[in-house]
């Protein structure tokens, strides 16, 4: 059957200001899946090489929870690798998986799709945007083999001590670190271009900005943060890479190293902080965005209720991206400033709490009497809140400078991250990928393998990283090797650190299961059809599944309502498309509306 | 980082701003005939948008090697370094083309094609020819033993002039791809917007430099990174 086009509705839709751009047409299979030009194979590009270099700092965190659990038992995990692998996992989960997953993944699946529009602006950019990524990766990953091994300075890189003699990969490791640094910004650089644009000039017609779902919303601020705060990382990146070949003294101060004075002089550490964590904290709301978006969208979609506060939930994506850029002092406190310094930026942490906070409340309040159903997004979604919350909660801690300066350094810090911004933006990518996976391969994934993955994902991470904070108040420092027979640190600490060690084998584990239903419903899974989950947004509304090239067929579609319409009451099924025209909603004629394409 | 923080409070108002446009007096739950909405497309080509974008890309950029700059500048080991003679005339260099640009601009939009290849011509022209300049800076600076680890205001005078100098060779490629254009391409107003795009490109280019100059050479202010001995 024909899908009801609404380009018919000539009478409410004038002809478009913009004429459609002519599409790229590969020719052959290397142009289409190698060097593809269609933002979907991007994606998925971008998605497979991303949870490919995560799997590997996956791995790291499982070598390092094997030395921290059973110190001096794996002789071959030295005080070299372990600081290779901490610096490793760190980068590697940060930059190169959830930036690129985030963006590169989602934002080139998703921008397109739920804009309306056949594909980003600059296609060419785009392609170029994840060649110049996978660059970057590899760069990275060459650095594991040459001599010296990768950086061991931490995934902050401080200097001196990043480029001096005595940490490991002090030569060639920190320089392809910090050559693949640059690549990433400039291949994200290209990438982010293209995200922003296209929200903003390739919307189909009706589709205002006020109508864009909150995916679309977070990914498009998280893009702005970052082409403003890369620079950032670019800077530093660029000046510690002339303060380590060069031998110019922008970061390094006059020091003596194994008792010889080097040739630096006068430059200065701190600027390297400012630079770093100007960056570094929008970073944190560079992952954090898209997934409050994205988890906006699961929930009302899974709550069978329209999102509460739609204007609030992008006032507060805009306010919490602004204010990201003027707390990045906050990382440190311990750093000797000035006193009313870090009071200016506790309380500016302190008051990141409030936009984040009406975005909490009005998740609740979505959930609120909604129609819930707790497939696997939803759940994930639901966990998501929780542990955001609760990473949250122990980051007013951190921002305060008096309770910071002892636990700063702990393994408290290590518990707040990893649950503000690793284990909370992760359930945000599962939830997502049970979400979007039906529309990208036209299969389910399996539930009740879902629901296992759920479940040990959920309750693991928290029985790994709930007693960290106890570790942390304990004082037990971060990115130490072995604490040895320290006499403040009892025996029960190395107790918790074993089950630590125990709690995340059996998580990491559990993402192979994961990984297995990825590959397994992809040749077995139940066809989902178009519109699984009865959603309102455009990707759903496509005429095919996976959608084409072109994604919507002979004509773009029509929006003329927000991302929202669900639990309509009167109607026979429970939600209204957003390519639906009005005059069709009424409950008589809506029966003979298609609510989803069948393709 | 002073400087970073005002160029993002500014960029954070037009932002602002722009949404507040966006919402008020919108009422996203409604729905409406498409077409009825304040705004449905902006007529701009989106690879004007890109540039825009792009522009506030390396504002940051340019922005945050300042801010690196104002905070190692009162530190030990900063050696101002003599001024090149040779700067002035590069400025005036790169002010002619930005000029070159705008007049192959009004060229474009009076469709007289000759003028615009002229105007296209002697901007490039005179743009290779700031490269050159800054390239001989360099090497008169070299020759005079300033070398980019002398100290750290050389080291900045270097960065400086080499980030904004691979800003202007990018703008060549541009410029190049231009030029093509207007050789071959029939079509008016593809060139017109080519053209156009340079002139945006070459006017910031000249901005960042104009400010970059006055940094380098500002020594009322105390610490600049050139002193007032002519080289």
């Amino acid at each position: 059957m024909a899908t009801h086009v609404a380009h018919d509705e000539t009478d409410f839709a004038p002809p478009a200001e913009v004429a459609e751009v002519p599409l790229y047409h590969p020719k052959t299979f290397i142009g289409k899946y190698v060097w593809s030009q269609d933002a979907k194979i991007i994606a998925i590009q971008y998605a497979v090489t991303a949870i490919g270099i995560g799997l590997v700092a996956l791995v790291f965190s499982w070598l390092m929870r094997l030395q921290l659990g059973f110190p001096n038992r794996f002789e071959w995990i030295t005080p070299t690798t372990y600081l290779q692998l901490v610096s490793m996992h760190g980068m590697i989960m940060v930059i190169y998986l959830l930036t690129a997953l985030f963006l590169g993944g989602f934002g080139n699946y998703l921008i397109p799709l739920m804009v309306g529009a056949r594909d980003m602006v600059f296609p060419y950019v785009n392609m170029l945007s994840y060649w110049v990524y996978l660059l970057a990766v590899l760069l990275l990953v060459v650095s594991f083999f040459v001599p010296g091994g990768p950086t061991g300075a931490g995934w902050t890189l401080y200097p001196p001590q990043a480029i001096l003699d005595g940490t490991p990969g002090s030569h060639a490791g920190i320089l392809l670190m910090l050559v693949s640094l640059a690549v990433f910004v400039i291949g994200f650089t290209m990438g982010g271009l293209n995200y922003v644009v296209t929200v903003l000039q390739a919307r189909t017609r009706g589709m205002t900005l006020m109508r864009l779902p909150l995916t679309v919303w977070g990914i498009f601020m998280a893009t702005i943060l970052a082409l403003l705060a890369f620079p950032a990382l670019f800077v530093s990146a660029i000046m510690m890479f002339l303060d380590l070949t060069l031998g110019t003294s922008f970061f390094m101060p006059a020091l003596v190293s194994k008792g010889q004075q080097l040739n630096y002089s006068g430059g200065n550490p701190l600027l390297f902080q400012h630079l770093f964590w100007f960056f570094g904290h929008p970073e944190v709301y560079i992952v954090a965005l898209p997934a409050f978006g994205i988890v906006s969208d699961l929930i009302a979609t899974h709550a069978r209720k329209n999102i509460f506060g739609y204007r609030m939930m992008v006032w507060a994506i805009l306010i919490i991206g602004g204010l990201s850029f003027v707390v990045w002092a906050h990382h440190m406190y311990v750093s000797g400033m000035h006193p009313y310094f870090g009071f200016f930026f506790a309380t500016t942490t302190l008051v990141i709490a409030v936009p984040t906070a009406i975005k909490v409340y009005n998740w609740v309040l979505t959930l609120w009497r909604g129609n819930i159903r707790l497939t696997v997004p939803m759940l994930f979604a639901i966990a998501f809140v929780f542990t955001f919350v609760n990473g949250g909660l122990s980051g007013l801690f951190l921002g305060n400078v008096v309770v910071d300066l002892p636990l700063s350094d702990t393994m408290f810090v290590v518990a707040h991250f990893h649950m503000v911004m690793g284990i909370a933006p992760v359930l945000v990518v599962f939830g997502a990928i049970y979400h979007w996976y039906p529309k990208i391969t036209g299969r389910m994934l399996d539930e009740p393998l879902g629901k296992v993955h759920f479940w040990i994902t959920f309750v693991g991470t928290y029985a790994i990283f709930y007693p960290m904070h106890y570790l942390g108040f304990m004082g037990i420092p971060r990115r130490y090797y072995a604490i040895g027979g320290t006499s403040f640190i009892p025996d029960s600490a190395h107790l918790l650190n074993v089950w630590i060690s125990l709690a995340a084998f059996v998580v990491g584990a559990a993402q192979m299961a994961f990984l297995y239903n990825l590959v397994h419903s992809y040749f077995r899974g139940k066809p989902s059809g178009g519109n699984p989950w009865h959603a309102t947004t455009l990707e759903w509304q496509t005429p095919q599944t996976p959608p084409t090239h072109g994604n919507f067929g002979k004509e773009l579609p029509v929006v003329y309502r927000w991302a929202y319409d669900y639990g309509i009451p009167g109607l026979k099924t429970d939600f209204i498309p957003q390519n639906v025209p009005p005059a069709d909603v009424p409950a008589e004629a809506w029966a003979k509306v298609p609510h989803h394409a069948d393709g | 980082m002073t400087i970073a923080l005002a160029f993002l409070t500014l960029l954070m108002a037009v932002i602002v701003g722009w949404l507040l446009r966006q919402t008020l007096n919108v009422q996203p739950w409604q729905a409406q005939p498409a077409g009825m909405e304040v705004s449905v497309l902006t007529p701009r080509p989106a690879i004007q948008t890109a540039l825009w974008v792009f522009l506030a890309v390396a504002t940051s950029l340019f922005v945050l090697f300042v801010s690196a700059y104002s905070m190692r500048l009162g530190l030990a080991d900063w050696t101002p370094l003599p001024r090149p003679r040779l700067l002035t005339l590069n400025t005036a260099l790169l002010v002619g083309a930005s000029l070159a640009m705008q007049w192959a601009v009004h060229a474009a939009r009076r469709a007289e094609p000759a003028d615009l290849r002229r105007g296209l011509a002697i901007g490039g022209l005179l743009t290779t020819g700031f490269l050159a300049g800054q390239v001989a800076v360099w090497m008169q600076l070299n020759d005079a033993g300033y070398l980019v680890s002398t100290s750290a205001a050389s080291a900045f005078f270097y960065l400086f002039t080499a980030v904004h100098g691979l800003h202007v060779l990018g703008g060549l490629v541009a410029w190049a791809r231009a030029w093509k254009r207007a050789w071959r391409d029939a079509d008016p107003a593809r060139i017109r917007l080519a053209v156009q795009l340079c002139a945006t490109y070459w006017h910031f280019l000249l901005a960042v430099w104009v400010a970059l100059y006055a940094l380098l050479v500002s020594d009322v202010l105390g610490l600049a990174i050139c002193s007032s001995t002519p080289l």
